[in-house]
């Protein structure tokens, strides 16, 4: 059982031999990646037919290196957060302010939450030819898209969070007599801030799914455009699948930046309280908070 | 911001104000969503109205559209496409990556070693699979179905495996005192102390799968919802058949949403909701 | 107590240190005690003296560092269904109800002799009535009973209680304490009872290991001799208490 067994507050048993235990402790997280890389590799070397043309982790390597050279990288990457910057940013100016209207608002929450409600499930991607017939193909229609896609989460995490501000606290500022545009920035603010950094962070990670998805139709660069593109002109399945690495690599670091807000001090402690314990730390412990995601 | 409009869902209203009566409340929780998408309609009216668009529909021109569908027999027949694909990727996602996601919250070290894989493998869209998908399964279901098992797959492996891991150590202290055997462990301790969070983890799940089920068949079938908002453009400039489909596809969403949501007020779930 | 009932646990040496970054931390040191068939033993000391920790070792949850735990001559090294741990009232299961929660050690029993048992010991800690209730549908008290009775439905010798009052109010913690007295009375275990309450080790313990302050040691074991139920206004009561107050180093004022 690798489990020990925690009871109340004792710190775990004792590690003898540290050096070496910390030296493997570090070592298992790449295990895991090498292993797929190894699986990716034989099953591709094993299998037959049409996983031929698949191509094998070496030859991602090239093609990224060639996408390097040719310039083309850095241009699709900058494409692509370009567009996820803006429609995100949009989403933010947006849908927070709109969202703790409608969580401080009960009537208007009760009138507008069932509508934000039935447009949420509709993947944003599913906006692409309203999207074009409003804005015509390029960038606008590709921000857009980014923006309705990050734009409902956040709404929705911004009212629940001014919703679940404890009574006690609103009162507490009106005791001092706080009006009501203190009580926003003095109480309400600090409040559902530990949450709306949540929802910062999940939207963020949905903006990046859209984008790359809304590249795929809506656009000529990008690194959406980019695996599209390599498939349908020649093929070129290394081009693919290092767009995909690329995806990937991209997403984390984004999601590494919001979760380094969520370790600041004033809003730490809204995660033992807020997420029932949640550990930050731990494979992108967000099941609770990713409330609607991505294309 | 008056006071007297300072509420919350559950029964945390202001001390002074008496509390409405559960008729009022009710009437207006319908009436006032009602009303305003009874607004947003007639704006939407006017608006196409007053501009002669000749290519964005008037509502009643997307209700035509839909009774146009029912009528062909497209309807119910995209919308079964749609939902039997999304049942299968789920539910093959639901069969691997329930156990999975438990035996990795249990053994922190193989956690540890498959979290980065995990980590790396989430953020890439799964419409970013799909020239993948069509090599290894060409343009069939089974490739949409890949495609939405990828999407709600780590996501339930995710919500397992949080839930195992914060189970209080307090709960599986108490079951080994009781001399529970490993297996008996799981089934009586861990399993139902991880369930409300796992559950919401399935709900979130079934949402993204929605999601890119419709996003999958834009690309990668010729059948379903999806399908249908982008034919219904590239074939004709149908704009009235793709807002038809976008309502239809939310409002299935939301009631998927909600059936899921029925499942996490079950009594003996409910417990880890925070309701009362 | 008799001073010549049989020796239940005996505690022998034990030593514990924790390492975390690098660093030794010693929580135990040295704690020798026996505990007799039947007897109400109650650890006191202050937060962070390591109370726990030796409930914890004794219950058989945390390895020691060095010496020995032997209950009944057979030495501890698993939980044993034949001693119950109990924790504060956050231990009953959210999910179960009061009697999920009081059968769940019982559930190897023929159906209906487990309603028996649960309905006996539903009874014994007064909770009729509430059978089918959940835990957030109960008191913090009515909690803590449920858990009591959970442990004692498995029938175990040994009851380890650790803080188990401590989150209650200050009444029901009264209450508790003399139904844990009435149900310790019927039932007859061998309770260690851990707390940092002195007026609680007074009114529950026939003999009160008053521990140091980390790493913790024992200072003194204080035998009561007390008959229940106790006067806490006899001059006797009150200046067991006072001793111990001192002992730990506290003017007994205000």
């Amino acid at each position: 059982m690798a489990r020990p067994a925690p009871i109340d507050s004792p710190p775990p048993h004792g590690r003898p031999a540290r050096s070496s235990r910390s030296l493997v402790r570090a070592l298992v997280p790449l295990s895991g990646i090498a292993v797929l890389i190894l699986v990716w590799d034989v099953a591709l070397s094993l299998g037959g037919g049409r996983s031929q043309l698949l191509p094998r982790p070496f030859a991602v390597v090239r093609a990224i290196a060639e996408l390097a050279q040719k310039g083309f990288l850095l241009k699709h990457v900058v494409a692509s957060l370009f567009r996820v910057t803006w429609g995100y940013v949009a989403a933010v100016i947006v849908g927070i302010p709109l969202g703790v209207v409608l969580g401080w608002y009960r009537r208007g929450g009760m009138a507008i939450a069932p509508i934000l409600e039935i447009l949420r499930p509709i993947s944003p991607l599913a906006w692409i030819p309203v999207a074009i017939l409003w804005f015509g193909v390029g960038d606008v229609s590709a921000v857009f898209i980014i923006f309705l896609g990050s734009l409902f989460p956040l709404t929705l995490t911004a009212m629940n969070a001014v919703r679940g501000v404890e009574v006690v606290h609103v009162n507490a500022g009106r005791n001092f007599g706080l009006r009501a545009p203190e009580l926003l920035r003095r109480v309400i603010y600090p409040a559902i801030l530990p949450q709306l950094i949540v929802g910062l962070r999940l939207s963020l990670g949905i903006a990046w799914l859209v984008v790359v998805a809304a590249e795929m139709i809506a656009v000529s660069s990008g690194l959406g455009f980019l695996i599209i593109d390599a498939r349908n002109a020649g093929n070129r399945y290394d081009l693919v699948v290092a767009g995909m690495v690329l995806i990937g690599v991209i997403g984390i670091a984004l999601d590494a930046i919001m979760r380094s807000l969520e370790r600041s001090k004033a809003v730490a402690w809204g995660y033992t309280t807020i997420l029932e314990g949640e550990q930050p730390d731990v494979a992108g412990g967000d099941a609770a908070g990713r409330a609607a995601v991505l294309p | 911001m008056t006071d007297g409009n300072r509420k919350s869902e559950i029964g945390n209203r202001d001390e002074g104000a008496p509390p409405l009566p559960v008729g009022p409340r009710l009437v207006e929780s319908i009436l006032l969503p009602v009303g305003t998408a009874a607004v947003l309609i007639a704006f939407w009216h006017a608006a196409v109205r007053l501009s002669h668009t000749d290519v964005f529909p008037s509502p009643l021109s997307v209700l035509r559209g839909v009774g146009e569908l029912a009528r062909k027999g497209v309807l119910a027949r995209y919308i079964a496409d749609s939902l039997l694909r999304v049942g299968a990727g789920y539910s093959l996602a639901l069969v691997l990556g329930i156990p999975l996601g438990i035996a990795l919250g249990w053994y922190s070290t193989a956690a540890r070693a498959v979290n980065p894989v995990i980590q790396l493998l989430r953020p890439i869209s799964p419409l970013a699979w799909i020239p993948v998908a069509i090599v290894l399964f060409g343009v069939t279901n089974v490739a949409a179905i890949f495609l939405i098992f990828l999407a709600s797959f780590f996501t339930i492996v995710v919500a397992a495996m949080n839930g195992v891991r914060n189970v209080p150590g307090m709960y599986l202290a108490a079951g080994r005192n009781f001399g529970l055997s490993v297996p008996a462990l799981f089934s009586r301790v861990i399993f139902p102390a991880a369930l409300p969070r796992v559950l919401t983890g399935l709900r979130v799940a079934l949402g993204v799968a929605w999601l890119v089920v419709v996003a999958a068949e834009m690309i990668a079938v010729n059948s379903g919802l999806g399908y249908l908002v982008i034919d219904s453009r590239n074939a004709g400039k149908r704009y009235d058949l793709v807002i038809a489909a976008m309502l239809l596809i939310g409002l299935i969403g939301l009631v998927l949403n909600t059936l899921v949501r029925q499942v996490e007020r079950l009594r003996a779930v409910r417990w880890g909701f925070n309701a009362p | 107590m008799t001073g010549n009932a049989e020796v239940k646990v005996r505690i022998q040496d034990l030593s514990k240190a924790f390492h975390t970054n690098g660093h030794e931390i010693r929580v135990l040191e040295h704690i020798d005690l026996d505990v007799r068939e039947g007897e109400l033993v109650c650890i006191l000391g202050p937060s962070g003296c390591g109370k726990s920790t030796l409930l914890n070792i004794v219950g058989g949850f945390l390895p020691a560092s060095s010496g020995d735990v032997a209950i009944d001559g057979l030495p501890v090294r698993r939980p044993d269904p034949r001693r119950i741990f109990v924790f504060q009232e956050r231990g009953v299961f959210p999910w179960l109800t009061v009697e999920g929660n009081i059968g769940f050690g019982i559930s190897g029993l023929p159906a209906t002799e487990r309603a028996a048992r649960i309905a006996h010991y539903v009874r014994l800690v007064g909770l009729e009535g509430f059978e089918n209730a959940y835990p957030q549908e109960l008191s913090g008290g009515m909690k803590q009973r449920v858990e009591v009775a959970r442990a004692l439905a498995v029938n175990p010798d040994v009851l380890y209680l650790d803080e188990p009052f401590g989150a209650l109010d200050s009444i029901t913690r009264l209450v508790m304490r003399s139904e844990l007295l009435r149900i310790w009375q019927t039932e007859r275990k061998t309770i260690l009872f851990v707390t940092h309450d002195i007026e609680e080790s007074c009114q529950l313990a026939d003999r009160i290991v008053v521990l140091s302050a980390r790493p913790g040691s024992i200072r003194r074991v204080v035998e009561v001799d007390l008959p229940h139920p106790r006067d806490l206004s006899s001059p006797r009561y009150l200046a067991l208490r006072d001793s111990i107050l001192e002992e730990i180093g506290l003017a007994h004022r205000i």
